[in-house]
């Protein structure tokens, strides 16, 4: 089996950070910077970064269709911090909540800590949190993952898993293997469902 | 959960936002206004100065961290990280730095040292702290005084991309010797590079810095920010080259656009279209005859 294309956005931020856990859990990752770098991507990842930085250049570059067709096809989609806000209602509209930008404060709030995720199994896992955002409101599709000081801070709807730390700067990859696992499952259905269009 | 188990201004999250601010361009703004203009083109972060270092050069006399009013005055007009330059060795230029809560500190040698011999023990701070280097010793000494983020120093104010050139080719060159080394040969290696030896082990295994490495000092249009990404730097910085400038929005965001799409030309080819005149500039030479004021790269150690 050919080891699955995980588009990284490219705009601004940590994505060379994203690029490397991808690599070094064997998939081939793809730095996306526009349109065309989505074609036959089998999963993607919108790193932190500055997410007013990564929006304007998301306009610049005519990416917020296409991105939101790629979202709503089913690709397994993992946003992170910055990834998160992107997301949300007021920008990319692919998960239905609002956030709160430096929600925990400035730079000198940042922080690590452990974080219990059920869905994950297992240890708690690592997070850092740097002027991270949490969710302020949220859908009723919106399953709420783990949560700090009662607000949420890792979410999935559907095909979609944001959080508002970053996994990539800890050496905890269970976030980057749930999606390495959805897109896996996905090429895997996609490939029935094209030998039974054949047959 | 509660404040138990949570820890803040580790080197983990102090180094963890220079990471955020890859493939961006922090901008030096001396007023509110400046600010929302960078925020708007694209800056991943701003720079709050009282000067840009172009007129630091014109004016003379001693150059000292800004007035908290001014850095409290852009910290309300943005969202992005704000960033502000104390004196190389005043550490309590940095203290209050800390309690106006900046998002990172710039031990500068734009402004005048106040220390010759030491720097700020960058391990006493919570808030981060980014520092110039001309070369890998230099940029290795910060480090081991806690610098969570290194810049190239260039030589800021010129509009000269020159020495911003010098600088990177110096650290990328000296880190691809250290891998040609043997192990046996890293101990002489840190000797001349009068760097800790666990730290030039580090580079030598890993090939590159241990904390994120920008550009800065003297870049003005797209093409010099590419050239410096293409060089190795992971980001860059825009001095007087936005707000000297003809047009600085349409100048900003030219440079943010270049910065991204650094590896295609025409892309930057077209973000360099119509700007307008570039900020005047200087000839490097000028500054080191007699009466020509100086280079600032040279100082700290």
């Amino acid at each position: 089996m050919t080891a699955p294309t995980i588009g990284v956005l490219a705009l601004q931020g940590d994505f060379e950070a994203h690029a490397a856990v991808l690599r070094r859990l064997g998939a081939d990752p793809r730095e996306v910077r526009t349109p065309t770098d989505l074609d036959g991507l089998d999963g993607l990842v919108i790193p932190g970064g500055e997410s007013t930085t990564i929006t304007l250049g998301i306009e610049r570059e005519g990416l917020a269709e296409p991105l939101r067709a790629l979202a709503s096809a089913g690709t397994p989609v993992l946003g992170t911090c910055a990834g998160l806000i992107v997301l949300d209602r007021d920008h990319l509209g692919v998960l239905d909540v609002t956030t709160r930008r430096n929600a925990f404060g400035r730079q000198l709030a940042s922080f690590e800590a452990d974080l219990a995720i059920d869905a994950l199994g297992g240890a708690p896992l690592h997070a850092v949190f740097i002027r991270a955002p949490w969710v302020e409101d949220r859908g009723a599709e919106v399953e709420v993952l783990a949560e700090v000081d009662g607000h949420p801070v890792a979410i999935r709807q559907g095909n979609v898993v944001a959080v508002a730390f970053h996994p990539e700067l800890a050496e905890d990859d269970r976030l980057h293997e749930w999606l390495l696992d959805r897109a896996a499952a996905r090429s895997a259905s996609t490939a029935r469902a094209e030998i039974r269009r054949v047959a | 959960m509660g404040d138990n188990g949570r820890s803040t201004g580790t080197f983990r999250v102090k180094a963890g936002l220079a990471e955020m601010l890859k493939g961006g361009v922090i901008m030096d703004v001396v007023t509110p206004e400046h600010a929302r203009i960078a925020e708007d083109s694209g800056a991943a972060a701003v720079m709050a100065l009282e000067r840009v270092p172009s007129d630091i050069r014109a004016d003379g006399g001693v150059a000292r961290m800004s007035d908290p009013t001014m850095i409290e005055g852009i910290k309300e007009a943005v969202t992005i990280p704000v960033m502000a330059k104390a004196r190389i060795g005043h550490f309590v230029e940095a203290q209050v730095l800390e309690a106006l809560e900046v998002d990172y500190v710039d031990e500068s040698e734009v402004l005048t040292p106040a220390d010759e011999a030491n720097h700020i023990d960058k391990w006493r701070f919570k808030v981060p702290f980014v520092c110039g280097a001309t070369n890998l010793g230099e940029a290795l000494r910060r480090i081991a005084e806690g610098a969570a983020m290194i810049r190239t120093k260039g030589e800021a104010g010129t509009g000269n991309v020159v020495e911003a050139v010098r600088h990177m080719r110096a650290i990328q060159g000296e880190i691809r010797r250290l891998g040609s080394l043997d192990e046996s040969e890293l101990a002489t290696a840190a000797k001349e590079l009068q760097a800790p030896l666990d730290l030039v082990r580090d580079v030598a295994e890993r090939g590159r810095l241990p904390v994120v490495n920008f550009s800065a000092g003297g870049l003005a249009t797209p093409a010099d920010a590419a050239l410096m990404m293409q060089l190795g730097a992971e980001g860059v910085f825009v001095g007087s080259g936005i707000f000297k400038s003809e047009t600085p929005a349409v100048r900003a965001a030219a440079i943010v656009e270049a910065t991204t799409h650094f590896d295609d030309p025409e892309r930057v080819a077209r973000a360099s279209r119509g700007l307008g005149a570039a900020m005047a500039g200087l000839e490097i030479g000028a500054l080191e005859a007699p009466g020509g004021g100086g280079l600032m790269q040279h100082r700290g150690w």
